[in-house]
């Protein structure tokens, strides 16, 4: 008989029946709860999924009210695309500095770290000022949300994304003082990743809501 | 100054309001002013409103489900003293008051019985059943509880200040919209919603997060206790469903507040889109509430049975299966919106096929029982009264489920049995078998059997006494939500109805006199095994009340049934000296409840358009969850000596108990 070199409880200790337990340290259905920043940054996943479903609740209630202009003014006559567009691109060019930030906590880059989360900020609040500036006009020509059951899911699909953007930009600005006051900490460092997930998504809903309300919306 | 709200928001000119608002006033103040005087308070505001323990805010959940429950029965035996009176009568409530009392019923039994009861018997018991020593966002959690707290307080400020909707649980439009609802009713509708909504998605957040990442080492998903997998389906769906809620009740806003046209009759707006929208998450709210009842009922057969769960991974299969078909059969509940022949005969296939899976479980359970040595305590009589119940609830859903049928029983009483008959038999039921399973785990004593078992007969024979006459009126034609009627044939059935609903009450009346009866006797209760019931699974490894941090070791899991595995393999080996190291344990926080303070004040103004109010509200939960985030130290160390020495109490405790049990024997 030849010896084995550990004992099935040292290779298998939950006896999960999977062969050469050991070497594997990592995986957690055998080392018990995962570390404390998979836990924050999963649970923010599921949160940015739940939002995703409140907006397409919105989409899909847009969907349905697209043609319902009760004889006003549908997307064709409404919108700029020229406008929107350069909204788009304060957007993206947004997240990429926000993607800036991040590298910039992760090399311990505090410098770094304003000037890039300075730069987000700014774009997104050129962003929200072209958006207000639409809406105003619309609302100013009588066009507003209670002209149309169509105006009234035009608003409240775009004006949530707004409203979504206009809190992001005070958790950036909370996490700008935070680092500020506190630096680098691990707890910190963690809001900063979860704001980092909710600004890039952000950036995708608006993807989306661009395709869906302006570029099909203009060409109707 | 002050918006709508005037003195003439006080219905000072009604005297069944202000009795029962005077009554509520009444009971808090004496209550508040009891903690006071006795000193009480600093106590709970260290040790419960302050905690952030998953057991304590689990015990909160329960306890202001139970406390709701007894409001929201006031509504029922209300109701049904309104239609046994009102036959070729006025009855004894206004029809205005009427509409309110079934409005808040359905209001109140969903969103803050129901859904408390549950999130709090998942809170206390899933962590313990996955052995670990905490839930992934303690704080989150007690944001969560307090914020459901909001919305049952906006609810019951209805009763005295103002008035509260008049358009059923779901608020229908073009009903609910200003032109025919002026008042502020709809409004602490939809802000109680709005709010407890979100503490209910942060619980759903957290729960997910915590079964599917903190787990005891060696606990995959196929070992884990049915109640973690039931409870793992419902916070999927409260995640996926709840934000469609929030979504299609702030459209109604939009439309109340800023004249927008979502649901209007006119400028476009459509109706039905609410109809769609709100079951779309309706719908899977059903299997948010019953699928916990199922992991209840799982855990207590299997225990009480003295046997493993049969068929353990064809109830993971069926929960889950369950958990994506909830999402697939709303329309059923408007067959009659005129969709045509084919929509509805998909919805009502798909309807049907939901009975499969759940079929699969009903037969699990029997199958546990089968063959094993049952023990009939207070759980496994809900459970048995729970299976022949569900049982016939299932076939009247079945059979409203084929489209003809519910053309001719829509709006019907028989809908409004069919509804009971699930919501009380599978999750009442449920949630009361989870309390008295649960119960000694929470606080170290037994509930009163005797009373247990008295309440349990009081309840099933008042349910069916109060529920079967339904059934028949449905078929006599009687439309729901009734206040007087002119039928003779339908007046001794609806009289039945009352004697089951009185019968009802009897058997609340002896669920708090067995809460108060065990409290008085508690030195006789007591349980020192930490395993009262010979369970099976990792709550009961721990002591009664389980200690801070759960486990002074965090358990080692090799097999289905964690515990049981565990007794059996401890008669053969001595365990050997466990290694006791330092625990990290979240600190106790305000947050939650200064939020919600602030949650409430803005609900409030924004039913009562006090604008200055709402501006105040909301710079208040900000800068609550800053001076939050600011904090310093997050978590405080148990030192390991510490535990060793709880730990070895817990063990030399048990030992003595078992050696004494021993001896009997």
């Amino acid at each position: 008989m030849t010896a084995i070199p550990y004992s099935s409880d040292h290779a298998d200790p939950h006896r999960l029946g999977r062969g050469g337990g050991h070497g594997h340290a990592g995986t957690r259905a055998e080392g018990g709860s995962a570390p404390k920043r998979i836990v924050v940054a999963y649970g923010f996943w599921i949160f940015l999924l739940s939002d995703i479903v409140m907006f397409s609740a919105f989409f899909a209630t847009y969907a349905v009210l697209v043609g319902a202009t009760a004889g006003g003014p549908g997307g064709a006559q409404l919108f700029d695309l020229r406008s929107t567009g350069i909204e788009t691109a304060c957007l993206l060019a947004s997240s990429f500095t926000c993607g800036l930030a991040s590298i910039a906590v992760s090399v311990r880059n505090r410098l770094w770290f304003y000037v890039a989360m300075a730069v987000t900020c700014l774009l997104g609040l050129s962003f929200l000022g072209l958006e207000l500036k639409e809406f105003t006009s619309l609302v100013m020509r009588g066009d507003g949300p209670s002209r149309s059951a169509f105006l009234s899911a035009f608003f409240t699909l775009v004006g949530c994304h707004g409203l979504h953007v206009s809190a992001g930009i005070l958790w950036l600005l909370t996490m700008m003082a935070q680092v500020f006051a506190k630096g680098f900490r691990a707890d910190i460092e963690r809001r900063i990743l979860c704001f980092a997930l909710f600004w890039h998504a952000l950036d995708i809903i608006w993807v989306a809501l661009f395709t869906v309300v302006y570029l099909l919306g203009a060409g109707r | 100054m002050f918006g709508k709200l005037s003195w003439a928001a006080i219905p000072l000119d009604q005297p069944l309001p202000m009795v029962a608002s005077g009554v509520v006033a009444f009971t808090i103040l004496g209550v508040l002013a009891w903690v006071f005087i006795k000193g009480h308070f600093p106590y709970l505001w260290r040790e419960w409103i302050t905690s952030v323990d998953h057991k304590r805010i689990g015990v909160m959940y329960t306890l202001l489900a139970l406390v709701m429950l007894l409001r929201g029965f006031s509504d029922a035996i209300m109701m049904r003293a309104q239609q046994a009176l009102a036959f070729h009568a006025p009855g004894f409530l206004p029809p205005e008051h009427y509409d309110q009392v079934f409005s808040a019923h359905g209001t109140i039994m969903i969103f803050f019985v129901a859904m408390p009861f549950m999130i709090g018997l998942m809170n206390f018991a899933v962590p313990l059943q996955l052995g670990i020593r905490d839930v992934a966002f303690p704080t989150l959690n007690s944001v969560g509880f307090w914020l459901t707290a909001t919305g049952a307080l906006l609810v019951n400020i209805s009763l005295l200040v103002g008035e509260f909707a008049r358009t059923g649980w779901l608020p229908y439009p073009p009903l609910s919209e200003i032109t025919y609802s002026p008042g502020v009713g709809v409004d602490y509708y939809l802000w109680a919603l709005e709010i407890s909504g979100v503490g209910t998605l942060v619980a759903g957040i957290n729960l997910v997060t915590t079964v599917l990442k903190m787990r005891a080492p060696g606990m995959t998903y196929l070992r884990m206790p049915m109640f973690c997998w039931t409870t793992l389906a419902t916070n999927l769906l409260i995640v996926a469903a709840f934000p469609i809620l929030t979504a299609t009740l702030a459209m109604l806003l939009l439309d109340r507040y800023l004249g927008f046209h979502f649901f209007t009759n006119e400028a476009g707006g459509n109706v039905m889109m609410f109809m769609n929208l709100i079951w779309a998450w309706g719908h899977p709210e059903v299997y948010i509430l019953v699928l916990p009842a199922f992991g209840i009922f799982s855990e207590v057969i299997a225990t009480f049975s003295g046997k493993p769960l049969f068929g353990y991974r064809s109830m993971v299969a069926a929960t889950m299966a369950i958990c994506i078909l909830a999402f697939m059969v709303w329309l059923h509940h408007f067959f009659t919106m005129g969709a045509g022949a084919d929509v509805n005969a998909i919805f009502g296939i798909a309807t049907m096929i939901i009975a499969v899976p759940t079929g699969v479980k009903i037969f699990n359970w029997l199958f546990t029982m089968y063959g094993g040595r049952i023990r009939y305590a207070t759980p496994m009589l809900w459970s048995i009264g729970f299976m022949v119940t569900f049982i016939l609830g299932g076939m009247t859903g079945v059979l409203l489920a084929v489209p003809p049928v519910d053309f001719v029983l829509h709006n019907s009483l028989f809908l409004v049995a069919h509804f009971h008959n699930v919501i009380i038999g599978g999750v009442l039921f449920g949630a009361f078998a989870g309390y008295t399973y649960w119960f000694p785990k929470a606080f170290g004593f037994r509930l009163h059997e005797g009373l247990g078992h008295a309440a349990f007969w009081c309840w099933i024979i008042g349910f069916y006494l109060a529920f079967m006459p339904l059934y028949v009126l449905g078929f006599l034609g009687m439309t729901r939500r009734m206040q007087h009627y002119d039928v003779p044939e339908w007046h001794p059935w609806t009289l039945i109805a009352a004697a089951g609903a009185a019968l009802i009450l009897v058997g609340i009346v002896l669920q708090i006199a067995q809460l108060v009866v065990s409290i008085c006797n508690r030195a006789a209760l007591t349980d020192k095994t930490g395993d009262p019931w010979d369970g099976r699974s990792l709550e009961w490894a721990t002591a009664s009340p389980p200690p801070a941090f759960n486990f002074a070791v965090l358990p080692n899991v090799s097999g289905e049934d964690a515990y049981w595995g565990m007794k059996l393999r401890a008669r053969e080996e001595q365990g050997e000296t466990p290694h006791y190291e330092d625990v990290e344990m979240p600190r106790n926080s305000p947050t939650g409840f200064v939020c919600a303070f602030f949650a409430t004040i803005m609900g409030f103004a924004l039913i009562w358009h006090i604008w200055w109010l709402v501006v105040a509200g909301a710079v208040g939960a900000f800068a609550t969850f800053v001076v939050f985030a600011w904090r310093d130290e997050v978590e405080y160390v148990i030192p390991a000596d510490e535990v060793e020495r709880i730990d070895r109490a817990n063990i030399a405790e048990r030992r003595a108990e078992f050696a004494h049990a021993g001896q009997e024997t």
